[in-house]
């Protein structure tokens, strides 16, 4: 193949740059220089060196913190993931019956953040709230306030009622994308539901579960508003994830330097699960074109 | 500039960052990087390497920091050397 190559496409690269510089690149900066010093004000400050570091990686709180983050984000993938290919394998192909189940779908896209902690906070409260009564009714002792079972298994389900909808949309827009020609295909071959759907419909959904799966790691990676107006990260700390961890010692305690070497240390861990995701699925999907063409 | 409290050692780092980056560039312009495969289990090219290099780097530093007692550049010298080798042989 001739490909030409012409480094004139970076001039046009060049705004997003220059933005991605003041948005990012520079308060990031300042992040890095918070985190090696103990920064009092504008004049007086004293540089710590590796110090915040150590303290952040050795604190059995952002350490707890850390791994209840890990153990939320994965289990709310492994939820939704599936469920959001199901429902969308389900909605409506054409027709009025199309755009009603669309926007009924996105509805729960659409309400901020804190009013869903907020809705869910009355819906699990157990005297007005329709699932906690409901439960309470049904003979469970039902108490997020008391059990952090209860307050994890809520939060999870929260999570799920909000977000599945968009990886749900996202797989919706790439099975619409699939030509007609490859069903009909499948259909000449006699293939079985299955068949579709492990060879022509995931396949061609790769992409866009890609994009879904590294939006839904990083977000709810970041998860705050929820978690913190339904539950407060309680009991005790049960529910605190990172970024409430985070929140009460950079505002709460306004120890500037600490959190800033904790922010780094999430930031890194975000990139770095982030990049092997990305990189996996980019690679699966390689190796099996590769495969393909060494085959014919 | 100093609503950004910078301090030598960060400064140094980023300058070393941004002339690395450079470097690459200039690089990559006289001579294109192919993509090949090393002892890494996926073929790479070298911004690839450079990318996993820096940021396996920062992951050794904090376990160093976080659960060693050795000076900081100590493990700052053997992540050169591991950049090093993931470049040529990665």
């Amino acid at each position: 193949m001739n490909k030409i190559e012409s480094n004139k496409g970076w001039l046009f690269v060049l705004p997003v740059f220059i933005v991605v510089a003041f948005s990012a690149v520079i308060p990031l900066m300042t992040v890095v220089n918070y985190s090696v010093q103990d920064v009092f004000d504008a004049n007086t400050r004293f540089f710590t060196g590796t110090e915040w570091y150590r303290t952040m990686l050795n604190d059995p709180q952002l350490q707890g913190a850390l791994i209840r983050q890990f153990i939320f984000s994965f289990t709310i993938l492994a939820i939704e993931v599936p469920l959001g290919i199901m429902v969308a394998l389900m909605m409506p192909k054409k027709g009025w019956q199309a755009s009603l189940s669309l926007v009924l779908v996105s509805l729960p896209l659409l309400i901020p953040l804190n009013v869903v902690g907020t809705i869910w906070q009355i819906f699990t409260r157990t005297d007005i709230g329709l699932m906690g009564w409901g439960v309470r009714e049904l003979g469970y002792a039902y108490n997020i306030s008391r059990n952090s079972g209860d307050a994890w298994a809520t939060i999870i389900l929260m999570d799920v009622w909000h977000w599945t909808p968009l990886i749900a949309l996202l797989c919706y827009s790439g099975l619409r994308a699939i030509p007609e020609a490859y069903y009909q295909a499948a259909r000449i071959d006699r293939a079985s539901r299955w068949a579709v759907f492990r060879y022509i419909q995931l396949p061609k959904l790769t992409n866009v579960l890609v994009i879904g799966v590294l939006i839904r790691f990083m977000d709810s990676f970041m998860i705050y508003a929820e978690p913190f107006v339904l539950t407060g990260g309680g009991p005790g700390s049960s529910t605190t994830f990172l970024s409430q961890a985070l929140t009460a010692m950079a505002i709460g305690q306004f120890d500037l330097g600490p959190a800033a070497a904790f922010s780094i240390i999430y930031f890194l861990i975000i990139l770095a699960v982030s990049f092997v995701f990305y990189t996996t699925i980019m690679h699966m999907q390689k190796d099996k074109t590769t495969q393909k063409t060494g085959d014919s | 500039m100093n609503w950004m409290v910078w301090t030598l050692p960060t400064a140094g780092f980023f300058s070393a960052i941004a002339v690395i980056l450079a470097g690459m560039t200039v690089w990559q312009y006289f001579s294109p990087s192919i993509e090949r495969k090393g002892f890494l289990p996926i073929s790479t090219t070298r911004g690839d390497r450079l990318f996993i290099g820096l940021l396996t780097s920062a992951f050794f530093h904090l376990g160093m920091i976080g659960f060693t007692e050795f000076h900081v550049l100590v493990a700052t010298a053997l992540s050169v050397v591991w950049v090093v080798v993931l470049m040529r042989w990665g």
